[in-house]
């Protein structure tokens, strides 16, 4: 059987400029609804505050539940139904973290039972002071940071033959997230910051692959960003844990059609570069489309019958895997062709650069 | 070829053989005898995502413990300059780093300087410009002994709440300590939070002060406190209505005797009215000391204090020599029960804070576990299908491989003594997808060779050879993605590191030098013709 036929050529090379404008519009959009809500939409692991899922004797509207609240003083919470259908099952988000967070599960749980009587079930309760809630945010940004940097040193250096290069690049990366966490800067922006930084540092040194693959995973990850912003979703602890996953999936397919343009570029010396991409793209398209398959499908039982603890996290994959393949296809690979126009036109010396090697 | 073919073969045979020995523990627990002493026993951990139960962290106030290292300090230095007659005008704690002290006269100066020198060599002493000629001085705790302090602070405390934890009896807690003064607690099977966050949230300082009779508290809560003397109060709540009500007394400030004593703790049943109540036993020197105090005050009223609340202030009728004593107030057992706990484990250094509590219902745990399964089984089902329709008899292979993957990570998780959490179950779903890739790319190559009119035997070599590089580089990123996150990541996080990390390399193993074991066999050994893929 055979979804992509052989010898199939598709002209996605040429098509370059339909697909940055649909990227750009989807990485303003995203940041245009960040904007809009205020920041992203962290859940209690990072904002600290308490999230309490409970199952009722019976359908309740929120504004009872919040009433019943109403005794302890927490009527402002957010209530939400949660997981299937006729599971009475809903969540209180308690966002405030300006009060006593120990012990307000049982007093919820107190004020619930006197008002819809002793069949309350406290299913999951989770406190996070405000403290921890910041060292957990800065934890998962230090993770993405470190998990990026690792890999552009590992795609420079594999790719490229530059293990001295890429590591130059982490040493000055390093040395400039330093001198800016000496200032003070919050955590966010010094990983917008860093990432600038690395991005430019690979444009400097001419570390080509690292820069489609790492603007390929930078587009996924602000993308699914903007999904979860869309559907209101919020970032928690294993979201950050889908998000990492998301960017090696990412490399994963980026990497393969790297792969091939590397051999491609060995067997035809003489060949355009922009034909030999577009020609890898092609013949690794079975693959990606297959592979993308089998982890949509497995993905998908996830996000449907996974249950309500796990349904954002497969949700989070879900669109990961799909920008993922999007972005292994159109991103990634048109960028290096963008790049090597720009620096053909500055260095005449060196046409073709890459098949000089 | 063919040679080599038998010894891979048995390479997968003993990892196959060992998954299995590592994973039949998770799976049945009568055993015979021989198998316990020399084979594994251990089970897969599950995350208290999976069985239900508490995660907490607490932060201890190592501040605290260090302002009261200095309250003990300055009473020292006191003992210690009455002994050598050294007058003095002021001698108090300054914050949470300093003793201030200023003598009476600058003939003591010298003497003074010695002393600190030889007994007090935490503190730095500096002379600072004192009035007319009281010659005064700053002691300054040095950091390094601050630091020291506060460890210690955090190490007594994690000692404490594993005795109290231990006595109450949890199984398999996990109890660590974490940067920043923090204690990591995690207490699986859990079933009543809210008795376990009274349990080791308690500070269970015990302290007998004497109930000052002479001034009135009336007079006192009007902002008339007498020095010395400080207002605190008996709080109880009626177990009907749960109505709270607040007694206050004025005691005299100074502590007679604490819990620190404390040899034994029981809960004793009232012969009148069988309530319960906790009786102490006092150490040798607790003893005396608790003769001595009631001895000296008898007729008076000594109130039992922890940590500020006053539990009860009966009056000393005689003097209670044997070193026993009773605490009584309204509790139910449990409470009695749980403050005997804490009394005999002993006081807390300095107070803890609650900073993050997480906790999951069994009955979410077990539903968690049904769900996470039923997916896996249902999504992994639909792949496998899929697999043998498209590759057909090589997509079958790559199923087998599939199928010893995620026996590898079963086992693989009982070997290292990992933790499946729910989002690790997540991990081996994503797994069962990713991990078929390396056998889509091996059979695309194949594919490749074959469309070039290759032998079949040919083929698989060709497909193999050039699709290992990229194989490997592809994998290595999403490993390298994996070990970031379980080195940054916490708890159920970890889990999901811990699958995938082993998913990839198992992955690799099964996908590649399992499945080439089969396609060896049936196109070199078999030399079959016709290469279905």
């Amino acid at each position: 059987m055979e979804f992509i036929k052989a010898g199939i050529n598709i002209n996605f090379i040429g098509r370059r400029n339909i697909a940055f404008t649909l990227s750009a519009m989807m990485i303003i959009a995203t940041i245009f609804l960040l904007i809009l809500r205020g920041g992203p939409n962290f859940g209690v692991d990072f904002s600290g505050g308490v999230l309490i899922q409970v199952k009722l004797d019976q359908n309740r509207m929120p504004s009872e539940i919040r009433s019943a609240l109403a005794p302890v003083q927490l009527e402002d919470s957010i209530i939400q139904e949660f997981g299937e259908e006729g599971q009475h099952e809903y969540l209180i988000r308690v966002r405030r973290t300006d009060i006593e967070l120990a012990g307000l599960g049982d007093k919820v749980r107190q004020a619930l039972i006197s008002e819809f009587g002793q069949s309350v079930e406290m299913r999951r309760v989770e406190m996070v002071g405000p403290k921890v809630g910041a060292d957990l945010r800065q934890k998962a940004l230090f993770a993405i940071f470190y998990a990026i940097l690792f890999i552009a040193i590992y795609i420079s250096g594999r790719f490229e033959m530059k293990w001295l290069m890429s590591i130059v690049m982490a040493l000055s990366l390093a040395f400039v997230v330093y001198i800016f966490s000496s200032f003070g800067m919050p955590v966010t922006w010094l990983i917008v910051i860093a990432l600038i930084v690395t991005l430019g540092l690979c444009w400097v040194l001419r570390l080509k692959y690292a820069l489609g693959a790492i603007i390929a995973l930078i587009h996924d990850v602000t993308i699914t960003i903007g999904a979860f912003a869309l559907t209101e979703r919020e970032i928690s602890l294993a979201i950050i844990a889908a998000f990492l996953t998301i960017v090696g999936y990412s490399l994963n397919d980026t990497i393969i059609v790297f792969d091939r343009i590397r051999e491609n570029l060995r067997r035809f010396r003489r060949r355009p570069f922009e034909e030999i991409i577009n020609k890898s793209i092609n013949e690794t398209l079975s693959r990606t489309v297959l592979t993308s398959t089998t982890t949509l499908i497995v993905v998908l039982a996830l996000f449907i019958l996974g249950g309500g603890v796990i349904h954002d996290f497969a949700f989070a994959m879900l669109i990961g895997v799909l920008v993922g393949t999007y972005s292994s296809i159109f991103v990634a690979s048109p960028i290096i062709l963008v790049w090597e126009e720009r620096f053909a036109k500055r260095g005449k010396s060196k046409a073709l650069p890459s098949a000089a090697r | 070829m063919s040679k080599s073919l038998g010894w891979r073969a048995a390479i997968v045979a003993v990892v196959v053989l060992m998954s299995f020995i590592y994973l039949m523990p998770s799976f049945t627990s009568d055993f015979p005898g021989w198998w316990s002493n020399i084979l594994p026993r251990d089970k897969i951990h599950l995350g208290l995502d999976l069985q239900g139960g508490m995660h907490l962290v607490l932060e201890v106030g190592s501040e605290k413990a260090v302002e009261s290292h200095l309250e003990r300090v300055v009473e020292e230095i006191k003992r210690d300059l009455r002994k050598s007659k050294i007058r003095y005008v002021e001698l108090k704690r300054l914050g949470n780093d300093r003793i201030t002290l200023t003598l009476m006269g600058p003939e003591d100066k010298d003497v003074f300087k010695k002393m600190v020198e030889a007994d007090y060599p935490d503190f730095e002493e500096v002379s600072v410009p004192g009035e007319g000629d009281h010659p005064s001085f700053d002691l300054t705790l040095l950091p390094r002994a601050k630091t020291r302090i506060m460890k210690m602070a955090v190490d007594q405390a994690l000692e404490t709440i594993r005795n109290r934890i231990d006595q109450f009896g949890v199984s398999e807690p996990d109890i660590r300590p974490q940067q920043d003064n923090r204690i990591l607690i995690q207490l699986p099977g859990i079933k009543d939070p809210k008795r376990a966050v009274e349990l080791i949230g308690k500070t269970a300082l015990l302290e007998f002060k004497l109930v000052d009779e002479e001034h009135s508290v009336e007079d006192a809560l009007k902002g008339n406190i007498p020095p010395g003397d400080e207002i605190l109060y008996e709080v109880t709540i009626d177990p009907k209505t749960g109505r709270e009500t607040k007694v206050p007394y004025l005691l005299k400030r100074r502590t007679l005797i604490t819990g620190e004593y404390i040899t034994d703790a029981r809960v004793q049943f009232d012969n009148q009215y069988n309530e319960p109540q906790v009786s102490l036993s006092f150490d040798a020197r607790g003893s005396r000391l608790f003769e001595q105090i009631t001895g000296q005050n008898i007729k008076k009223r000594l109130a039992i204090v922890l940590d500020n609340n006053i539990y009860s202030a009966p009056v000393i009728q005689d003097k209670i020599s044997g070193g026993r004593a009773q605490i009584t107030g309204r509790f139910t057992t449990d409470e009695a029960r749980d403050l005997a706990i804490v009394l005999r484990a002993g006081a807390l250094p300095a107070p803890v804070k609650i900073i993050e509590e997480r906790t999951v219902g069994p009955s979410l745990g077990k539903d968690s576990i049904e769900k996470g399964f039923k997916s896996m089984i249902i999504g992994g089902l639909v792949v496998v299908i899929f697999m043998a329709i498209y590759y057909g008899l090589s997509g079958i292979i790559a199923d087998l491989a599939l199928v010893l993957n995620i026996l590898i990570i079963m086992a693989g998780l009982a070997f290292f003594g990992a933790t499946l959490t729910l989002p690790g179950i997540a991990g081996i779903i994503l797994t069962i997808g990713m991990s078929v890739d390396a056998n889509v790319l091996i059979f695309e190559r194949v594919r490749e060779e074959m469309r070039l009119g290759k032998t079949p035997r040919a083929s698989i070599e060709g497909g193999y050879g050039k699709a290992l590089v990229t194989i490997l580089d592809a994998q290595i990123t999403t490993l390298i993605a994996a070990l970031v996150l379980f080195q940054f990541g916490t708890g159920p996080v970890r889990g999901f590191a811990v699958t995938v990390s082993i998913g990839i390399v198992a992955g690799l193993f099964t996908s590649i030098f399992g499945t080439r074991i089969v396609f060896d066999y049936l196109y070199v050994k078999r030399r079959m013709k016709r290469l279905r893929i």
